[in-house]
């Protein structure tokens, strides 16, 4: 059934790769100096592929949209990143990597990428180690290790709650190297408007200096997006406030397939919303649910203080579904059944919109073993209290910061008030085995790319992707289209592709300049992630998401009536940047309801709420959907599906069972 | 769902470009919830600006989870205003009284020049890092991650030089705009671990000579850097710099 071509190599699965890297074709040194490759991004998945292409001796310009490539958003990871190291000797393994990953994305994910995401992971730890990143470690000198959601192995690696930060730090630092040896030019305070197409390739960008407003053409042989996800559709999310699908979208409206655009995930462990004011949500690492135990009062609108709620009166409901997983099943799994009890009027705080995330049990636990080890083999309660305590500070310090700083409470004395948020997209642009888009010659690395999670994303293997594609996956793959560039020079930029792209450009900022509307890009930044939240959020219905569709159309229509940007274009204006973004999430939220209506089941981050088992857990139908959808944009703002058909031939797809 | 009810006046630098003179305008807030960040303050601001036809204030954020670096206000005569160990994302309004007035400038350092209100132009801290804040390592060359241990302590220690989120308030926060924070962070970092030591001196040198010819002033050892950094980066790392700066000079031409 597949109208679209993945260009999966032949071959056993665990060969693939070796003999696709061993085959493809090559680039000489002295014809790389003179191609050019376009950069778009400079997080884990941008700055990992524009520095690595540059030591192949490409010529490469980054793009970004932030101060310093420093800022992209991969820096707030907190928690970890996977590789199948086994260095635990749990029983870890590629397969096991790739199994979990396949099984966790509930059987939406392409396999022939997830066993290369496997097979490239443990080099990515060794790359990072070798840049100077300050992974943990244990006394013995070598690396430690935790346990994340949806496996049974401890497989993340880890920098206290900032692994995110430290191994950014280090692309950035490789990045930076280029930069300095003149390898790489860098145009930071940059945002890519549109993709310049000649001849039905990508040969380069139209990008606006935020700085001065001036539009500028860049040429490249090739153009990679690793501009990240698009959870800001929603409004609330725990992304970055800039973060956006800008780039992507234009890519998308130049022929870039959108694959999965319904595929969000979730994060169980958020801060809640404190009010009407709130701009973004802060996560809460899932590593905490290595400590952390959940639970709500077994009695409805219970108004006791948390700790005044005696152990047998709670509900540790995750533990009591889900034995086997217990408190670490997948995201999407947990996020669900925070709903469920919230929705069932066990919710605790003001808002009754939130669980307890519980760490007493495990800091006494934690003191205990740390007075054993002092000799005390029989402490009383108030020292293993005291020494825990200072066991889970070394482990999530920053976090248990961070939370009393936004909450004004002590979670070192009171469990954590938590509750799902948005934190992830799977969905993105639609790419080959190769991470080409349906654009030949433009490439999508990363969150913004749809290839390797499935319809939910496991913990900590988003920084492993994002590096996987950057570092060892993208640099190779892009040769085998390169190679047939060498002859092509480079593209004066008055060819009247970029003039025309250029003129795009300019009309979409003039247009917005000259509403001079009434209301404001965030009133309609909110309306839109209301919207979403309410009928393509944590559960979808087919009745909720045809409303959806009907209120975002007129939402844009509004939109482009009423809205109001100060300022001029040729000057640093954020409220032009913001409404720019606000244009294309409100068409992309509409994708995004029209592909979680077409989808007739309910998957990974995907739940619709006509397609359920007795028990609430989400029911696939694997006979009609185990397809990618592939959206195609069509004038005006409408799409056309393409389906590429998901072949198991290593794994037996079953239902997920966590229990 | 709290709605606040503090009022506060606000004094806020306005410039519209590097070309021009700025000043300090005043603002009216209304309805301040405590439980409001800095910048989601700064928010009700702007949508009463642009409701009244205004331009809103610029400023710099985008994490508002206290990592990304980017946010950069000095308030009330300190860079991410009153709280220890916060950046102004992480700030929030229960730290400030109704009937406030609250003092809000751009980072002030020659390095740093404004680009527009309280946005500053931060790009000096990259190039010192292209300067030489890097392990020459190049894609594919590494061995087992493992094959290399490291103690405990050292690594620690490595991590909490490298926590650093280069935001400038360090440059910020000292009288002669110096740097020596930030660079010696980087420089601690690599300079700990095993794998920095191969160009451990030639590292110090053209990054300090790099930072030199940005324009940032030298370190007089006061420590409003280390007071002010809302990661707490120690001032011990400008003395180990400052170690391996002098080593360097004693080290032979080859090995700098």
């Amino acid at each position: 059934m597949s109208d679209i071509n993945s260009n999966i190599p032949e071959g056993e699965l665990t060969q693939k790769w070796t003999k696709f890297k061993s085959s493809v074709a090559l680039v000489n040194p002295s014809n790389k100096r003179s191609i050019e490759v376009i950069v778009v991004g400079s997080g884990l998945a941008g700055a990992s592929a524009a520095a690595t292409l540059a030591e192949m001796g490409y010529k490469v310009k980054c793009f970004c949209f932030q101060d310093s490539p420093r800022r992209a958003h991969s820096i707030a990871a907190q928690g970890g990143i996977n590789a199948a190291k086994n260095y635990q000797n749990d029983g870890d393994s590629t397969y096991r990597l790739f199994y979990d990953t396949i099984k966790g994305g509930d059987y939406r994910a392409r396999e022939a990428n997830v066993h290369r995401l496997a097979e490239v992971s443990t080099n990515i730890i060794d790359q990072c180690v070798a840049q100077g990143v300050p992974l943990a470690r244990e006394y013995g000198g070598l690396l430690d290790n935790r346990s994340f959601g949806g496996t049974q192995v401890q497989r993340t690696f880890y920098a206290a709650g900032q692994t995110g930060q430290q191994l950014l730090l280090g692309a950035y630092s490789a990045l930076e190297r280029q930069i300095g040896m003149g390898k790489v030019e860098m145009y930071t305070r940059h945002e890519m408007l549109e993709v310049v197409k000649i001849d039905g390739k990508a040969r380069g960008i139209i990008a606006r200096n935020l700085i001065t407003g001036q539009l500028e053409r860049h040429f490249g042989h090739a153009v990679v997006l690793g501009t990240g996800g698009y959870g800001n559709v929603f409004y609330l999310s725990t992304n970055a406030m800039g973060s956006n699908v800008t780039a992507a979208w234009k890519a998308h409206k130049q022929g870039a397939y959108f694959a999965n655009p319904c595929y969000t995930q979730i994060h169980p462990t958020c801060i809640p919303v404190s009010g009407d004011h709130q701009s973004k949500l802060t996560l809460m690492s899932e590593s905490l649910r290595n400590d952390g135990r959940i639970w709500v009062p077994k009695k409805k609108d219970d108004n006791r203080k948390p700790t005044d709620i005696p152990e047998d009166e709670r509900d540790y409901y995750l533990e009591r579904r889900y034995p086997a997983f217990g408190n670490l099943v997948p995201r999407d799994v947990a996020s669900r059944a925070a709903k469920e009890r919230c929705d069932a009027g066990y919710g605790v705080g003001a808002s009754k919109l939130a669980v307890y995330l519980d760490f007493k049990a495990n800091t006494e636990r934690y003191g205990k073993i740390e007075a054993s080890k002092a000799g005390n083999h029989n402490p009383d309660k108030e020292t293993c209290m005291r020494l825990g305590t200072a066991v889970i500070k070394e482990k999530y310090g920053n976090l248990f910061d961070m939370y009393a700083q936004i909450t004004g409470e002590n979670p070192y004395e009171t469990p954590m008030r938590i509750y799902p948020a948005v934190h992830y997209t799977m969905g993105g642009l639609w790419v080959d085995y190769n991470l080409m888009t349906s654009v030949p010659g433009l490439y999508c690395t990363g969150e913004a790319n749809f290839s390797d999670h499935g319809a939910n994303r496991l913990g900590a293997s988003a920084l492993m992707q994002g590096l996987a594609d950057g570092y060892f996956v993208l640099p190779y793959t892009i040769g085998a289209y390169l190679s047939k560039e060498i002859s092509v020079k480079a593209i004066p930029t008055d060819h009247p592709a970029f003039v025309e792209a250029e003129a795009k450009a300019k009309g979409i900022l003039d247009t917005l300049i000259n509403i001079k509307g009434t209301k404001s890009v965030d009133h309609f930044h909110k309306r839109l992630g209301l919207i979403m939240w309410d009928k393509c959020g944590m559960s979808r219905s087919e009745q909720g998401l045809k409303q959806a569709i009907e209120e975002i159309r007129a939402l844009r229509a509004e939109f482009w009536r009423d809205v109001r940007v100060p300022g001029t274009s040729d000057e640093l204006n954020t409220e032009l940047e913001k409404a720019g973004r606000v244009a294309d999430f409100i068409e992309l939220g509409e994708l995004m309801c029209i592909d979680a209506l077409n989808r007739n089941e309910s998957c990974g981050g995907h739940f619709r709420e006509e397609y359920q088992t007795e028990e609430g857990e989400a029911l696939r139908d694997d006979v009609n959907y185990a397809y990618v959808a592939a959206w195609e944009f069509k004038e005006g703002v409408n799409f056309e599906l393409h389906k590429e058909e998901l072949k198991f031939e290593n794994i037996k797809v079953a239902q997920r069972s966590y229990k | 769902m709290s709605t606040g009810n503090m009022n506060l006046t606000l004094k806020v630098w306005r410039q519209k470009n590097n070309k021009t003179a700025g000043a300090l305008v005043d603002y009216k807030v209304t309805d301040i919830s405590p439980d409001m960040s800095f910048l989601e303050m700064f928010d009700v601001l702007n949508e009463q600006l642009i409701n009244k036809g205004e331009e809103p204030v610029v400023f710099d954020h985008d994490c508002r989870e206290g990592i990304c670096g980017m946010c950069s206000m000095f308030i009330n005569g300190r860079p991410h205003g009153p709280k220890d160990l916060v950046t102004t994302c992480q700030l929030h309004m229960r730290s400030f009284k109704d009937g406030d007035t609250i003092v809000v400038e751009p980072w002030r350092a020659a390095a740093f020049p404004v680009v527009k209100d309280l946005a500053v132009d931060r790009s000096a801290f990259d190039r010192v890092i292209a300067a030489g804040g890097f392990i020459s390592v190049n894609t594919g060359n590494a061995q087992d991650a493992n094959s290399l241990p490291i103690p405990k302590m050292q690594a620690d220690a490595a991590f909490e030089a490298a926590a650093c989120i280069g935001c400038g308030a360090c440059v910020a926060t000292c009288k002669n705009a110096s740097a020596m924070l930030f660079v010696s962070a980087k420089i601690s970092q690599l300079a700990l671990l095993p794998q920095g030591q191969p160009e451990r001196y030639r590292r110090v040198q053209s990054m300090v000579a790099q930072m030199d010819s940005e324009g940032f002033g030298n370190c007089t050892n006061t420590g409003a850097c280390e007071a002010e950094c809302p990661k707490g980066i120690s001032l011990e790392n400008i003395a180990r710099m400052n170690r391996d700066f002098a080593s360097a000079k004693f080290i032979s031409e080859e090995t700098v």
